[in-house]
């Protein structure tokens, strides 16, 4: 009876087509299913918000330059990584971020907590060309950026366009979206303090010390606001997650 | 497919009764040894679900009989490393930094782990090899310290940083902007007078004239003999070491515009031992007071 099934089936394309189907998806499903509604996967971790529109114009960039062909945003749960980056990464960092940047190769080191490492004025001379600075550094230098405008007229869409994705940005949010992306370049041009409350942590100053908002602006305040939301002295890691 | 297969011939093995132009597929059965360890491998992965974190159930996965968990073990992992360390560590933080370097096991101990926390921490400004950068970042290697050289020195700049003002205790020290305040038609003759201070002047004449214009405005914090003053952060005109570069042209843009150099406070980002293994590292790599 088996016999007979096995061999109808390896002798009807369209048959064998259909059964392949059902079977990889029971594969599929079984492994992926659970994934969104176990307690152990699903993690809330205090400290955690969307992307203000000048960090999500630098994430652009960051994903338009292909970054993330050489910088993980991923330390592992190893001693060695925790050591050397800082507290392991959790899921939920990456909650707001479509697509994420987690990489799977580190040419580059890891930059999930680059956030406050280095000054701006080192991101400005790091971009313009990494030997100025790291003589045995391979990356490529970037001196554009620091010459290329951000236009604004895309920020709110952009906001609009991820707030379908399940990122939660309000309609204040995006109806001062140009205004907080100045705002946070330019903390003479706007009110700082409405910033930091849609945006808490942000960091507001002219990042690459030129008047303007570069793509080089953008692209810092994104680098420096990386891995500093959530508060490690705070967190307790839940050791079955 | 017929219920019993017909045995070929020459092998007397079955055939899967696959045929092509005449020639029949054995079905040569495979080797006991290959399947017993399959099945072996079969039997192990359902133990293995049951000891290790696995299957989903309603609300959480199985969370495994052995109680495995990665968090914890990294956790375990950092302890045992920070417990293995901490006699020296604590050896290392109660002692006088100075002496410190005396004894052969702390200074065994600072040296290897301060290379380790310099590569990390250091290396991205001041260079891997501690060279620095010309323009931007001290070199470490030589004995010129705008803050002084002895591991106390090292070690109160690496924990406060330098003009860091989230840092309470960070070193102040401004080099200011004379752009208005010196003639512009003076600034020239200044210049030959700082590069005479270290014998590199290449008109010793309007050197000579400015003398009086030094001491005016630049003796406050350099000193009269140009020497700087370390409290202050001021560097030192006589020797021929030049953070911000050497020729005529660095120094004026120095004059005209001011320096402010800025290091980060590692206070809050390292601990205290691995700050004064840093620390010493530093003061052994050439020049340390």
């Amino acid at each position: 009876m088996f016999m007979k099934l096995h061999q109808w089936a390896e002798t009807n394309a369209f048959a064998l087509l259909v059964l392949s189907f059902i079977v990889v998806s029971v594969g599929g499903l079984v492994q992926i299913v659970p994934l969104f509604y176990l307690d152990n996967t699903i993690e809330k971790v205090e400290g955690m918000r969307p992307y203000s529109p000048l960090e999500l114009a630098g994430r652009d960039i960051y994903v338009r330059e292909g970054c993330y062909t050489c910088h993980s945003q991923m330390i592992r749960v190893m001693r060695d990584e925790v050591d050397r980056y800082g507290h392991y990464s959790l899921a939920a960092e990456s909650m707001y971020d479509h697509p994420f940047q987690w990489g799977s190769k580190r040419t580059g080191p890891d930059l999930a907590r680059v956030g406050g490492r280095y000054s701006d004025d080192w991101h400005v001379a790091h971009m313009h060309n990494p030997r100025d600075i790291v003589p045995e550094s391979i990356m490529p230098a970037y001196p554009w950026l620091a010459e290329t405008p951000v236009s604004t007229d895309l920020i709110a869409q952009m906001m609009t366009a991820h707030r379908r994705t399940g990122v939660p940005y309000t309609d204040e949010m995006i109806e001062n979206a140009v205004l907080d992306f100045r705002t946070q370049e330019n903390p003479d041009a706007g009110d700082v303090d409405a910033l930091l409350a849609r945006y808490p942590k942000a960091q507001a100053r002219n990042f690459d010390a030129q008047p303007g908002v570069s793509e080089l602006d953008a692209l810092i305040a994104y680098l420096q606001m990386l891995g500093t939301l959530v508060d490690f002295s705070t967190f307790e890691p839940e050791a079955s997650r | 497919m017929a219920d019993r297969r017909e045995l070929d011939e020459a092998t007397q093995t079955e055939t899967t009764g696959h045929e092509w132009d005449g020639i029949k597929e054995l079905d040569t059965p495979m080797p006991r040894w290959w399947l017993w360890t399959l099945y072996a491998t079969i039997v192990w992965g359902v133990i293995f679900t049951i000891l290790m974190p696995s299957w989903p159930m309603v609300n959480r996965a199985m969370p495994g009989l052995l109680g495995y968990s990665t968090r914890q073990s990294v956790a375990t992992e950092l302890a045992a490393a920070s417990q293995a360390n901490a006699a020296l560590d604590e050896r290392l933080v109660s002692s006088e930094l100075s002496e410190a370097k005396n004894d052969p096991e702390l200074l065994r101990y600072a040296m290897a782990g301060g290379a380790a926390v310099f590569r990390n921490n250091c290396a991205p400004c001041h260079g891997a090899g501690a060279g620095g950068v010309v323009g931007r970042y001290p070199n470490l290697l030589d004995n010129d310290w705008l803050w002084g050289g002895t591991i106390d020195d090292i070690d109160q700049t690496i924990a406060h940083g330098i003009r860091f003002d989230a840092d309470e205790d960070t070193r102040i020290g401004d080099m200011p902007a004379f752009d208005g305040v010196i003639e512009p038609a003076d600034i020239d003759g200044l210049v030959q007078y700082v590069l005479s201070l270290s014998g590199t002047a290449q008109d010793p004449a309007s050197a000579e004239q400015s003398t009086q214009l030094f001491i005016d405005n630049c003796a406050t914090c350099h000193g009269e003999d140009g020497k700087g003053m370390r409290e202050l952060g001021s560097a030192n005109l006589t020797d021929a070491i030049w953070l911000y570069g050497s020729d005529p042209a660095a120094i004026r843009n120095t004059i005209l515009h001011g320096r402010h150099g800025q290091m980060p406070a590692f206070g809050t980002r390292l601990s205290p031992a691995d700050i004064a293994k840093v620390a010493i590292y530093v003061n052994t790599l050439g020049g340390g007071e």
